[in-house]
């Protein structure tokens, strides 16, 4: 798809304004925070006080006489309905059956009038529970004898997309397990040179999209109607199907503005549960989450990782093993998948002849783990990327200069059966180094480190979309990915106006409605530049060949005598623009050209992972030997992403997941203390603020054209997270030579390694 | 209870109850949804608004407090005649938000600086913005679009 020149450009890659920029800064930009339908109800949510209980009995009769209560929801009424969903697993009943299985567990809703009613009604609801013991911790969960989340097995979601076997439920509390083996690990360590080992440990993480959880549902005759906060509508329809028993045409769902994901609304969250108070209640009802309660709703899996790396005497590492635990909480959401990807991503972006990955993803009495930004990656990049440097320090070796030795090579198939390297990490760590003056040693107090990764991107390839040009030459982009804020609504639309050869102000996209845009798997995985990207390019040619055997047709010539120019065709000294065709071929100045594109797993997408998303970080950072406290002074950011459809929004991407991925490695984490979660709220749940922001901040993007989206490009938008929190703990080895494999390093936490040192 | 206050230049009087907040007046009870509600502790500065000029977090400023006084949400800011405020211009000349969230708090809290201080510099702008968060930028970004409103709004007043 490489074949345009950069330079021949007049939309794409270029710093257009984002297409919503005018709506978001005079507060009109619609969020289903703001809808409200007529007639419309609210719910609120009783939640679980225990960690893992029997529920023995609940009484709901008090809170449903209440004055201006609807409807009380418990599992004791809800016939009719499939309580269990889950696109991986289908282990998650809408509200709890029988037992609950972490503190914060929905047990009932009402449904009233207003939100203030329904939440003093909660407390008439009278639950009756017997406690059982929980399990914390993967150990914990593995140990003989240990409580058991799940008593029975479960059917594997439809949409699973991972390879493995479901193994939830299978008399113990794995909820998945991934393997990866090639070469002979063994043998490579007993010859290696030299060989680091250590167990690193990646936090429970809170993603605070500002906007809590947040959805509408309205069942009537059609069907289901809602409108959601979610990431993945096409996704969450599914799992609606198997709730209701209904046929696909009649569930829609309707994403506007989605006020932040980071992957936290992939999938479905709280969507069948308004749905069967809306059925329940037989009115629209809204359920809006409380930051308090998202936070009780999803998480990242936490990772414990045993990790050992190998190098032989030329300073080539020959070997990796890993033996992960992931802390997948109650439920298996998208965990399966974490596992999966958190295997192949273990592996790093490096050339390596011998490895071995087991993962487990066990199941806890925590708040169910899911998709967190970069998901898998950032938890096992943090072990790996320390372990690099830890390495090249045992055979003294300077860190940079190792991992430019051992990176994968453009065009190399590093990693056995998988798409052969598509990024270019030796310019991309180069630029990094350049940007962090490398070779200056930094003052006393200070340490700096550089880090990679790369992920297999882009989710599963299916895609489609529908393009309407219009008899004006004015455009309706018809696409199913979502405006998360990441700007898919502006780069999708520039691409359209690059190929159509028509002004970017004239063309509109309609979105994420499944009634009406066509089936996009999601939008994660830094996938839609990618694959919408490509879709929309090739709805616009499917589009401009119509239109020229239309021209044709007018000029009664053959359509190879045409030539397409900007905004129309040419022959000879006859010129049609698309709206002249459109109109004489209609005989009327109205009508339409609709072109579509379906992209699946097959042509350049046959081979797995759509892109290889890739990424360099570098920081320095100061550190207070008498505080503990680090403050990243430096920042840069280099985004592998082919070709930037839009330059400004690319970096707007790798300095937001970069400062995520800062706040990780220095102070984010979810703290349980017994079976509570103790930071539940944002006034202890720590986030990076202005005041963090470092100080100097160079953001780079590498355009090599290598993927195989739209012109050349790849996605971005993760990958700078991922290098984030082991940068923090490698720079300050290299500031203090004081080696933390925990994050986040907190003053305390350094400032107690720094006192064991002396 | 009826309250009547100024709302972006207007008298109001609107309906409430004692415990309303007036982010909940606000959006619920005069569908100006602008104001945004996240974290609902006064931490997080989504639903920053001026009272009298000043920032306030109206997720836990009760309604009543306002009688009588002067509330400008983002509603409020544009010009007259429609057009964009130099500080929204700004936000979207820097590209200074994704998901737009935050941005209406983060504007107001923009206006309240800049009203106070016209020309601040990277350390004021820090810690007057230091209460609210974005999750989407960095941050950089939304520095960048300040010293350019506060460029634009100096030229404009040298005009």
């Amino acid at each position: 798809m490489s074949a345009e020149k950069k330079r021949d450009f007049q939309i794409v890659n270029h710093s257009v304004p984002r297409r919503d920029g005018p709506a978001k800064v005079t507060g009109k930009a619609v969020y289903v925070s703001d809808v409200k339908l007529p007639a419309m109800a609210y719910a609120k949510v009783l939640r679980s006080p225990y960690a893992h209980a029997k529920i023995v009995s609940i009484d709901s009769a008090k809170a449903a006489a209440r004055p201006g209560v609807y409807a009380v929801l418990t599992s004791n009424d809800l016939t009719g309905l499939n309580l269990y969903y889950g696109h991986a697993v289908k282990d998650h009943p809408l509200i709890a059956v029988d037992k609950v299985r972490y503190a914060g567990e929905p047990v009932a809703a009402v449904v009233a009038q207003d939100e203030r009613t329904a939440f003093e009604a909660l407390e008439f609801i009278d639950v009756k529970y017997d406690e059982l013991k929980a399990v914390l911790t993967p150990k914990e969960a593995l140990d003989k004898g240990a409580a058991l989340l799940h008593e029975r097995t479960f059917e594997a979601g439809a949409l699973r997309g991972f390879e493995g076997e479901v193994a939830a439920g299978r008399g113990s509390n794995i909820c998945q397990e991934s393997h990866l083996k090639w070469g002979d690990v063994e043998a490579a360590f007993a010859r290696a040179a030299a060989v680091v080992e250590g167990e690193y440990y990646f936090p429970m993480a809170y993603a605070y999209a500002m906007e809590p959880y947040v959805a509408i549902a309205e069942v009537s005759d059609n069907g289901v109607t809602i409108y959601s906060s979610a990431q993945h509508p096409f996704m969450v329809r599914h799992d609606l199907t198997t709730v209701f028993k209904l046929p696909v045409s009649q569930i829609r769902l309707i994403v506007p503005f989605v006020g932040g994901g980071y992957g936290s609304k992939s999938y479905t969250k709280i969507e069948p549960l308004v749905a069967a108070c809306a059925w329940k209640a037989q009115r629209p009802v809204k359920l809006q989450l409380s930051v308090e309660e998202a936070m009780l709703t999803t998480r990242s899996d936490d990772a414990l990782t045993w990790m050992r790396t190998a190098v032989d005497a030329h300073g080539k590492i020959i070997a990796r093993q890993a033996r992960i635990y992931m802390n997948t909480g109650a439920y298996a959401e998208n965990s399966p998948l974490v596992c999966e990807k958190a295997t192949n991503r273990t592996v790093g972006p490096y050339s390596i002849p011998n490895v071995q990955i087991d993962t487990y993803s066990v199941y806890t009495n925590t708040v169910p783990a899911s998709s967190y930004r970069g998901f898998g990656c950032a938890q096992v990049t943090m072990a790996g990327e320390s372990q690099i440097d830890e390495l090249a320090t045992k055979i003294g070796k300077d860190p940079y200069e190792f991992r430019l030795a051992n990176v994968a090579k453009p065009g190399e198939e590093f990693f056995p059966k998988m798409r052969p390297f598509d990024g270019t990490l030796k310019q991309d760590l180069e630029i990094a180094a350049k940007a962090l003056d490398w070779q200056q040693t930094p003052p006393k107090g200070h340490g700096k480190s550089i880090g990679c990764s790369t992920s297999d991107a882009g989710a599963y390839p299916l895609t489609s979309t529908v393009i309407r040009v219009h008899a004006d030459s004015s455009v309706s982009i018809l696409t199913g990915s979502t405006e998360l804020g990441q700007g898919s609504h502006t780069v999708i639309p520039q691409i359209v106006a690059e190929e159509l050869g028509v002004p970017f102000e004239k063309v509109r996209v309609v979105a994420s409605d499944t009634a009406i845009t066509p089936y996009d798997r999601s939008t994660g995985a830094s996938r839609t530049t990618t694959l919408m990207g490509r879709a929309v390019l090739e709805a616009s040619r499917e589009a401009i060949e119509q239109m020229v055997r239309m021209a044709a047709e007018l000029l009664k010539i053959k359509t190879d005598a045409i030539e397409v120019v900007r905004g129309g065709v040419r022959c000879g000294e006859a010129r049609l623009t698309w709206s002249e065709i459109i109109s004489r071929y209609y005989g009327l100045p109205d009508g339409e050209v609709i072109g579509r594109a379906y992209i699946r797993k097959a042509g350049d997408f046959s081979k797995p992972p759509v892109f290889w998303e890739t990424a360099c970080t570098g920081v320095e950072i100061s550190v207070d030997e008498e505080t503990g406290l680090i403050r990243v002074e430096k920042l840069a950011t280099v985004g592998d992403v082919g070709l930037a459809i839009n330059p400004a929004l690319a970096e707007g991407q790798d300095i937001g997941a970069a400062t995520m991925g800062m706040g990780v490695g220095l102070f984010e984490e979810l703290v349980y203390e017994g079976p509570q979660l103790v930071n539940g709220s944002i006034l202890d749940y720590r986030v990076p603020r202005f005041s963090d922001m470092p100080r100097q901040v160079e953001m780079h993007l590498v355009e090599n054209q290598d993927g195989v989206g739209p012109y050349g490009a790849k996605g971005g938008g993760e990958a700078s997270l991922n290098s984030m929190p082991s940068n923090i703990a490698n720079a300050l080895y290299n500031a203090t030579g004081v080696r933390i494999r925990r994050v986040p390093l907190t003053p305390e936490k350094v400032w107690r390694a720094l006192k064991e040192r002396q | 209870m009826k309250l009547s206050f100024l709302l972006n230049g207007r008298p109001t009087e609107v309906d409430c109850e004692a415990q309303e907040t007036l982010a909940e007046v606000l959006r619920a009870r005069l569908d100006l949804t602008g104001t945004k509600v996240s974290c609902e502790v006064q931490v997080c500065g989504a639903c920053t608004v001026l009272v009298d000029g000043l920032p306030v977090s109206a997720c836990t400023l009760l309604a009543y407090e306002v009688r009588d006084r002067s509330v400008l949400t983002v509603e409020g800011l544009a010009r007259p005649d429609g057009s964009l405020h130099p500080i929204q211009q700004a936000f979207i000349d820097e590209f200074a938000f994704q998901c737009g969230f935050c941005t209406p708090g983060m504007i107001m809290a923009t206006k309240a600086l800049l009203d106070d201080n016209p020309k601040p510099t990277d350390d004021e702008i820090i810690h007057f913005m230091d209460g609210n968060i974005c999750r989407c930028t960095g941050y950089v970004p939304i520095v960048r679009a300040i010293k350019r409103a506060a460029a634009q709004i100096q030229q404009e007043k040298g005009k």
